[in-house]
């Protein structure tokens, strides 16, 4: 699923970064790793997110959000 | 002599490595670009036990690669010689981030000191770092420090000093995992990667040294050919087929994390999710539905500030320049001094310089509220509370961040907007940033406001602020119509912690740009001050007692025709439009030369003056035409010379300076002329 698609205040975990080489490479870089945990903060109606990754958090625009494929924790599950 | 120690703070955005670099060297510093760009460079130096020691403050950055320019500097800055110890600022309250830019660091090979800066906050939140394991995996000195209460801050130097020219403290990792690779790196190598990527950095080694002799570092290099790093592949091109077949940046990136996720692991402890209160706070200035009122009330707030405190300040700042201009009159009388050059230092100079310095508590409230806001954390949150609206006129959320700085001054504010990823982007920001009215117009607003609207002087000066902004969408707007591109909405941007100011940040913030102000009233406002008497006072005769035979007038007078229509056809108002090229301020000083007034700050100045123009029939409808006129027409000249060097175009830059005369006179036809059908 996208990450733009999740529920608020739920954890995912990355499976890819499907953007361009740059905004995908600045992902990385701020820790956007394959299986980071991600936590929807906040959203608007256009879109933009506020997430938290590896306890900083971030704003994402409405297209970064949908560049972020991830699947939901499995809660209780040690990964 | 004992020799200079050159350190270099290095940090992400956000860490505090500002202040604790203030905090070492006060307002002792010296600001200048990095040759070749408008990247800041900040240096400051004192000394410790004796020892010399000189401080370079990088910009603030995530990554040591080569994408930005920022991180080119910084790179190129770390690997020169010049550079004996590394300081690394951290915030200890996101390790887990920041040691991304310390492995980075630590594989750069230089002399690293880990300054875990925030150490009160972790604490606050239960939390607590192994400082004994730490530098074990890490292989460096981990100093706790915190820049905000100035602890640490001795140990953090001494650190430097112990640390400079030495290699790498012991390292213990306990690496689970079977490797084949056929060195054991865990004992001189802080990041280990696996063994498909160790293996090719021994190959690549092993061709460097044969194309290149040896390198210093040459495990570094190795690794930037597997990033395929743009810089070193274009400086040492090198064979690599059979051993380099993809960019290994992905993995790498991924083997770093999962190393830093090693080190949390073991040196974090008590890892809490205490972070609530910057939550709370976003909860309401966050809000989908409160987020834009509360934005659009601060912004009010701070405008009101502006101008209620300002002024008050402002009457204590008028008496002193009277006081000294006082003195000075009477010392040139005293000395018997020839009337022109009483006439160019009273005429000239201190109408020019001292009506200008008298807007400066206006100047020091709006940057006081700006430092505040951006020190507080807020600032990063107006990208995404606006980011909505900046998308229905085409913009990221984060263009905003260059539009707001606009109202304190376009020049930083153009330099802003290289944070925008994409270069049309940039182009429409900067294109938009000057109609921002920058606080340089404030004082024409204050004065014409004043003298023309009485009690509601406030709100016409804030109508203007609106009318830009109204400007800048519109010319988006029209702008998106011919680019036509799929809008791609990258805004990434890092919230902080909200945290209380820290009042040694704000203030050193806030005096650098008092001081950039008092140094324009010094220079350029000076110089055209003398430029403008000059041209007011002599004519093809001589010196004239009459100042419309003078060159000013005749230069004037060619353009009162243009400027009918908008009702600034004067030749008065046409040479102190001019004039404004230099600093839109010159605008009210030269004002004050035209009419002969030399305190125009002043109630019976400002009574003078108004008296004046209503005399040639220039009365509220002109007034608000010529504000209009001067929130939005070319912006001063070095706000042009900045956008030429952030757009690297004449074209543009040239383009951008007539388009943006067009559109003052546009809609200052439009403002008069509907003024007069109204009125």
């Amino acid at each position: 699923m996208l990450l733009r698609e999740g529920k608020m205040r739920e954890g995912y975990l990355v499976e890819d970064i499907q953007l361009e080489d740059s905004i995908k490479r600045r992902l990385q870089i701020l820790g956007l790793t394959r299986g980071t945990r991600v936590e929807i903060l906040n959203r608007k109606k256009s879109g933009t997110i506020i997430m938290k990754v590896r306890g900083t958090r971030f704003a994402a625009g409405r297209q970064v959000a949908e560049g972020i494929l991830v699947r939901e924790e499995q809660k209780g599950v040690q990964a | 002599m004992k020799e200079l120690t050159h350190v270099a703070f290095i940090g992400n955005p956000n860490c505090g490595k500002t202040t604790l670099f203030n905090a070492y060297t006060g307002a002792r510093l010296k600001v200048a670009n990095w040759p070749g760009v408008t990247v800041e460079k900040k240096e400051g130096s004192f000394s410790y036990q004796g020892e010399k020691i000189r401080l370079v403050d990088l910009p603030g950055i995530y990554s040591l690669t080569s994408y930005t320019m920022e991180e080119k500097v910084s790179r190129s800055y770390l690997m020169g010689d010049e550079v004996n110890v590394v300081i690394d600022v951290a915030d200890a309250s996101s390790l887990e981030r920041n040691l991304y830019l310390t492995l980075q660091l630590i594989e750069l090979g230089k002399p690293v000191v880990l300054a875990l800066n925030m150490m009160d906050i972790v604490e606050e939140r239960g939390m607590a770092i192994d400082l004994h394991r730490l530098p074990e995996m890490l292989g460096v000195p981990c100093i706790p420090v915190s820049a905000r209460q100035k602890r640490g801050l001795e140990i953090l130097m001494h650190a430097v000093l112990h640390h400079k020219d030495k290699e790498l403290d012991a390292l213990e990792h306990d690496h689970p995992y079977e490797s084949h690779h056929h060195h054991d790196h865990h004992k001189d190598i802080v990041m280990v990667y696996s063994d498909e990527i160790e293996d090719k950095i021994d190959l690549i080694s092993e061709r460097i040294t044969e194309a290149y002799g040896e390198l210093p570092n040459l495990r570094w290099y190795a690794i930037k050919y597997l990033e395929q790093d743009q810089e070193i592949l274009e400086n040492y091109p090198l064979d690599l087929s059979g051993v380099v077949d993809r960019s290994y940046e992905t993995d790498i990136i991924n083997e770093k994390y999962d190393f830093i996720e090693e080190i949390i692991q073991e040196c974090l402890v008590g890892k809490s999710e205490k972070a609530q209160f910057t939550d709370k706070i976003d909860q309401w200035l966050t809000n989908r539905i409160w987020g834009v009122p509360i934005f659009l009330g601060i912004m009010a707030l701070v405008f009101f500030l502006t101008f209620t405190v300002g002024d008050w300040l402002k009457g204590y700042m008028e008496q002193g320049i009277e006081g000294v201009s006082a003195v000075i009159m009477n010392g040139l009388a005293a000395l018997g001094t020839g009337p022109v050059v009483q006439s160019l230092v009273v005429d000239g100079i201190l109408a020019g310089v001292g009506g200008i310095l008298t807007f400066l508590p206006n100047i020091f409230i709006l940057f006081l509220a700006l430092a505040f806001l951006e020190d507080s954390g807020y600032m990063a949150r107006v990208a995404y509370v606006m980011d909505g609206i900046m998308g229905m006129i085409g913009l990221s959320g984060r263009a905003f961040i260059p539009m707001l700085l606009g109202f304190g001054c376009t020049v930083p504010a153009v330099m802003a907007s290289r944070a925008l990823e994409d270069p049309r982007d940039r182009l429409k920001t900067i294109l938009v940033t000057p109609f921002m009215s920058c606080s340089a117009r404030l004082p024409i607003y204050v004065l014409f406001s004043q003298m023309f609207f009485g009690r509601y002087a406030m709100l016409v000066a804030y109508s203007m602020y609106v009318l830009g902004i109204v400007v800048a969408i519109i010319i988006a707007l029209i702008m998106n119509q011919f680019t036509k591109k799929k809008e791609i909405n990258s805004l990434l941007i890092e919230l902080p912690e909200y945290k209380t100011p820290n009042l040694h940040s704000i203030a050193i913030y806030t005096w650098e740009k008092v001081e950039d102000y008092l140094r324009k009233a010094g220079t350029t406002i000076f110089v055209a001050s003398i430029v403008i008497w000059v041209l007011l006072n002599f004519g093809v005769s001589g010196m004239v007692t009459d100042m419309s035979q003078s060159f000013g007038a005749m230069i004037g007078r060619l353009l009162v025709p243009v400027m009918g229509p908008a009702g600034l056809g004067y030749w008065q108002i046409v040479v102190a439009l001019i004039s404004g090229l230099a600093a839109k301020e010159v605008v009210v000083s030269s004002m004050s030369v035209l009419f002969g007034i030399s305190n125009a700050a002043t109630h019976s100045g400002m009574g003078q003056m108004a008296a004046a123009l209503a005399g040639v029939g220039f009365t509220a409808g002109n007034a608000y035409a010529l504000m209009t006129f001067c929130l939005l027409y070319t912006p001063c000249m070095a706000a042009v010379a900045t956008i030429k060097r952030e757009t690297g175009s004449w074209k543009w830059t040239v383009f951008g300076a007539f388009f943006q005369l067009a559109v003052a006179w546009v809609v200052a036809v439009l403002v008069y002329q509907a003024g007069r059908l109204i009125l």
